[in-house]
């Protein structure tokens, strides 16, 4: 047996959890899809006294079209997000995103809520989360409260909940009209975490730029955006010397890139810098300009 | 007493599952990864543990159907499901088709590997049953060979969904 030993729930309601963790605070993981969280156990670079699984509880497990926007229990299989038609038609760069996550047997059991509350910088959710500023539902023992990306994610590996929190529900809302899209990632081997990658969506007017978003991951302590190279492309023309620009800018946000075995510090900054210029190139194409 | 047996990491509970049709149930620690239970607990030791980090395959079964990686997942989480290993494949003497195309396009070498891409194919043609090649990769892209270099896999998993369709 792999694991160090544990203490193991198996509670049937959120509020069950949510005490559950209560009591045991620090102590205590929540166990969802478990494709993160399995391996560290293995290996036993994670040791809790205590994992709650929240697999049975029911009602965790559910896409929601909200109109403006599509809501996701916590426990809903990557699987079931990259198939679902809803998600295919009203939020492409999501369903796209999601053939990039690791293999499909583990998209059988990996949930999109385990993905974002595990929180790794080079994992596609989060930079999705990001890019389109998915709304957060936590449930925990005062009540449920929300929470915007942008808050979310606090650094490498860790999310703003709380050891006696659970998220339960994440809300992605849908693109503006005349917004084109693109998501490109660069691994070793297809499935594997990114060395880095870029999320971008750009919404055109009259033939200029209205609103330009780019989310950088694998290049930090969490999935960020770069927001000055947003700034800079907001009432321009969507040309190619503006997305070169765009890709430095973009390049110059990154505080301190991860070093590796994978891939050094400088590589990284210089992919974002070009993934930026390509996926800004192809979200243009997407919005229909002569780019 | 009944909370503080519930927060002894080392206490026993009662598992059972359909595994290749057949009930199956024991006692485990709650830390028991479900390939260990199919292995030592249920004797069915056709399923393989490689990394035992979810990255290499071999530890592939189905569960309700679905591909999953067995020495990632506890057994408790398989509690009442319906599991097909490897062992679940042939049928009173003969080879299923997709292990059969295997040995017929020389898609295996030591074997090691092999348990875990036969679960894979099953998924694959169970939904594609006439798969593009790229649908083929992406199904198979999670699990790893060390001998034949994937072609001969490419060949079986063509020649084994041709003859299931017909």
């Amino acid at each position: 047996m792999k694991p160090a030993p544990f203490a193991y729930f198996d509670p049937r309601t959120v509020a069950d959890a949510v005490a559950l963790l209560e009591e045991h605070g620090m102590d205590a993981k929540v166990l969802a899809g478990g494709q993160s969280l399995v391996p560290l156990l293995n290996m036993r670079l994670a040791r809790p006294a205590v994992l709650v699984d929240i697999n049975r509880i029911d009602g965790l497990d559910y896409i929601r079209d909200d109109g403006d926007a599509i809501a996701f229990g916590a426990m809903t299989r990557q699987r079931a997000v990259e198939r679902s038609r809803l998600v295919r038609e009203k939020l492409p760069l999501l369903h796209e995103a999601m053939t990039f996550i690791a293999h499909p047997q583990i998209r059988n059991r990996g949930t999109i809520g385990g993905s974002l509350a595990h929180a790794d910088p080079a994992a596609e959710l989060p930079a999705i989360a990001q890019v389109l500023e998915a709304e957060f539902v936590i449930a925990g023992p005062g009540g449920t409260r929300t929470a915007a990306s942008k808050d979310f994610f606090v650094t490498y590996l860790t999310s703003c909940l709380e050891p006696n929190e659970i998220l339960t529900e994440v809300r992605f809302p849908l693109l503006p009209p005349s917004t084109g899209w693109s998501f490109i990632e660069l691994s070793r081997r297809h499935g594997d975490f990114a060395l880095a990658g870029v999320a971008a969506t750009l919404t055109l007017s009259g033939g200029s730029i209205a609103d330009a978003r780019v989310g950088l991951f694998g290049v930090g302590a969490t999935a960020l955006r770069a927001t000055e190279a947003e700034v800079l492309l907001r009432g321009q023309r969507p040309d190619a010397a503006i997305f070169e620009d765009a890709g430095t800018s973009a390049a110059a946000a990154i505080d301190e890139p991860l070093s590796d075995i994978h891939a050094s510090a400088e590589y990284r900054r210089d992919l974002a810098r070009v993934l930026t210029r390509r996926a800004l190139a192809e979200s243009a194409s997407r919005a229909g300009a002569a780019a | 007493m009944i909370e503080q047996a519930r927060v002894d990491p080392y206490a026993k509970r009662r598992v059972s599952m359909l595994v290749n049709g057949q009930p199956y149930e024991g006692e485990i620690e709650a830390r028991t990864t479900l390939v260990d239970f199919l292995r030592i607990d249920c004797g069915l030791t056709g399923t393989h543990v490689g990394c035992e980090h979810g990255v290499c395959g071999a530890c592939t079964v189905l569960m309700d159907g679905q591909a999953v990686r067995s020495c990632i997942m506890l057994a408790l989480q398989a509690e009442g499901a319906s599991l097909t290993t490897v062992e679940g494949l042939a049928t009173e003497g003969e080879l299923h088709p997709i292990q059969q195309a295997f040995a017929d396009c020389h898609g295996l070498q030591c074997g090691f590997c092999t348990p875990g891409f036969l679960m894979s194919v099953s998924e694959l043609l169970s939904s594609h049953p006439d798969p593009s090649d790229d649908e083929i990769k992406d199904a198979l892209g999670g699990n790893v060979c060390r001998c034949t270099g994937y072609q001969q896999i490419m060949d079986a998993v063509r020649l084994a969904a041709e003859r299931m369709r017909t």
